[in-house]
């Protein structure tokens, strides 16, 4: 594509039109918009990939413990339990998510995907996707394709920032790359991709962003966990041909339209929510810095 | 309006967690201090203003700026030991917050730098994403982002220098992408930064230094190189 299309409706359109599929009308953008190589880009999408491996494992073996001491080694308790809720694989999927998000509260090495905060969801949904499926790093990397696709539309049209559209925006964005990502791969068709699209952002509508003391940590790294099950969830409804019966732009307007009505308090500012409970406030009160000056002049210093 | 995202934007950065304001930008800006003294400094005293001032430790961003005075880069896993690593290579340090500086940023930080006989001060603002803006260094305004290639020139406020620097760079095939002049006044000291599109080659920079009105050139590649 030349220029980025604006809604999944075009990117369809070109797609089909052209015989292409869908990763393809994002590398074409990237080559064409931005300039790259195409061997740099399979070499980036890889990197990429080996860090967010490389984030789950640092996760599940690593000493996980925040400054806040919010975070304290979950991911692992959680790999290790005896009893699986559903069954193994679904153990290892939130486990994964977890860890690898863990690692991004402690200033561990991740892939913001989108954003930093939601960096737990493309590698635990990815990972253990490839460990079930068998399927290759190549299609992985096409699948990662079509999540920046997908993402880059969400930016677009609602957001990907919690300070302007809410945690829908950033866990919400991330989970609907997964689903995306996740149906690509399990041999579904582009409208089947972009209905797994439409149902994840319907399952992640309205979610606020209420970060306990504004720490990326309380509700971020659990929200991580469960964004990464409903990316399944979606995919596996979407694979059956399942109809989300609002159209996946309309979805998405519905995304920004959410986002930007919802109050302050709600976008990052820990003013409101989990953040604002008698509890919150009071790791608010012991983990942030009181000791703060404040000067005379009206303009600050100097 | 800004340059529209790209593939990296969506998957990636590469970064040290937990946020790309309070980590990677801070980073970044810690490093232009680095590259503005020329090299890692014996003492920094850094304040953190307005939304940092609160949060600084525990987004880590105290370990952001030292890492960046080290020279690391955004995506070292070093910076999380950045506290421990300050011994080995002789850099003390002092924090402060200050909570009312209303006019800058919510995300500014201010570091005096000392190594040696050399000092310099830097005021920055980590704006998001991991992108930085310089507003000041030394007591001048300045304005870049440290992402492309940047002089920062320190000379006497003469007729012609604006053009002078103009031509020579144009005769270097170099694009000049901002530029920020302010002075201390009238006739008295100036300070002209410069952001290219490319690289300022090293013969450039020794024959702008060789003018007997310029008393200072930092040349600083893209941040992340």
């Amino acid at each position: 594509m030349g220029v980025l299309f604006n809604s999944f409706e075009e990117w369809k359109k070109e797609c089909e039109g052209k015989g292409l599929p869908l990763f393809q009308a994002v590398l074409d953008f990237e080559v064409n918009q931005k300039g790259k190589k195409e061997e740099d880009i399979w070499a980036g999408l890889d990197e990429a990939y080996q860090v967010m491996k490389e984030a789950v494992q640092s996760g599940l073996k690593e000493e996980m413990n925040s400054y806040s001491g919010m975070i304290n080694n979950g991911a692992k308790k959680v790999m290790n339990f005896p009893k699986t809720v559903l069954s193994p694989e679904f153990q290892k999927l939130v486990a994964r998510a977890l860890a690898a998000k863990e690692v991004n509260s402690c200033m561990g090495r991740v892939v913001a995907a989108p954003t930093a905060g939601a960096s737990g969801i493309l590698p635990g949904t990815m990972v253990t996707l490839q460990e079930i499926h068998d399927i290759s790093d190549r299609k992985i990397y096409e699948a990662l394709l079509i999540g920046a696709g997908v993402a880059l539309i969400l930016e677009k049209r609602a957001s990907i920032a919690g300070a302007v559209g809410g945690c829908q925006a950033e866990t919400g964005s991330a989970a609907a790359m997964a689903s995306a990502g996740i149906t690509y791969c399990l041999g579904g068709s582009n409208d089947q991709i972009f209905n797994a699209v439409a149902i994840t952002i319907q399952c992640m509508l309205g979610l606020v962003c209420d970060p306990v003391a504004g720490l990326v940590e309380i509700p971020c790294v659990v929200r991580n966990a469960s964004a990464a099950a409903i990316a399944n969830s979606s995919a596996q409804i979407a694979l059956a041909d399942v109809s989300p019966v609002i159209p996946v732009d309309e979805c998405v307007d519905a995304m920004g339209e959410v986002g930007q009505s919802m109050e302050a308090r709600y976008k990052e500012t820990a003013q409101g929510g989990l953040a604002a409970t008698p509890t919150g406030r009071a790791i608010s009160k012991r983990v942030l810095i009181q000791d703060i000056e404040v000067l005379e002049d009206e303009d600050g210093e100097d | 309006m800004a340059e529209s995202s790209g593939i990296f934007d969506m998957i990636g950065p590469v970064m040290i967690g937990p946020s790309s304001s309070h980590t990677a930008g801070v980073v970044r800006i810690g490093r232009v201090t680095n590259k503005i003294l020329g090299g890692v400094p014996e003492h920094a005293d850094i304040i953190f203003y307005n939304s940092f001032a609160r949060t600084y430790e525990g987004h880590g961003s105290n370990r952001a700026i030292l890492a960046g005075l080290m020279d690391y880069r955004t995506d070292d896993k070093r910076i999380k030991n950045a506290l421990d690593l300050t011994e080995e290579v002789g850099l003390t340090y002092k924090f402060r917050s200050i909570g009312s500086a209303s006019t800058f940023h919510p995300n500014s930080v201010r570091v005096t730098a000392r190594k040696g006989d050399k000092s310099v001060e830097v005021l920055g603002e980590s704006r998001g994403g991991g992108v930085i803006r310089i507003k000041e260094v030394n007591g001048f305004d300045s304005n870049f982002t440290a992402s492309l290639h940047t002089m920062i020139i320190e000379a006497d406020d003469v007729k012609g220098s604006i053009a002078f620097f103009a031509e020579v760079l144009s005769q270097d095939e170099c694009n000049i992408a901002t530029m920020t002049v302010s002075r201390k006044g009238r006739n008295d000291l100036a300070c002209l930064i410069l952001e290219t599109d490319s690289g300022i080659d090293d013969i450039t920079l020794q024959y702008l230094k060789k003018r007997k009105w310029v008393h200072k050139v930092i040349y600083i590649p893209d941040i992340d190189k």
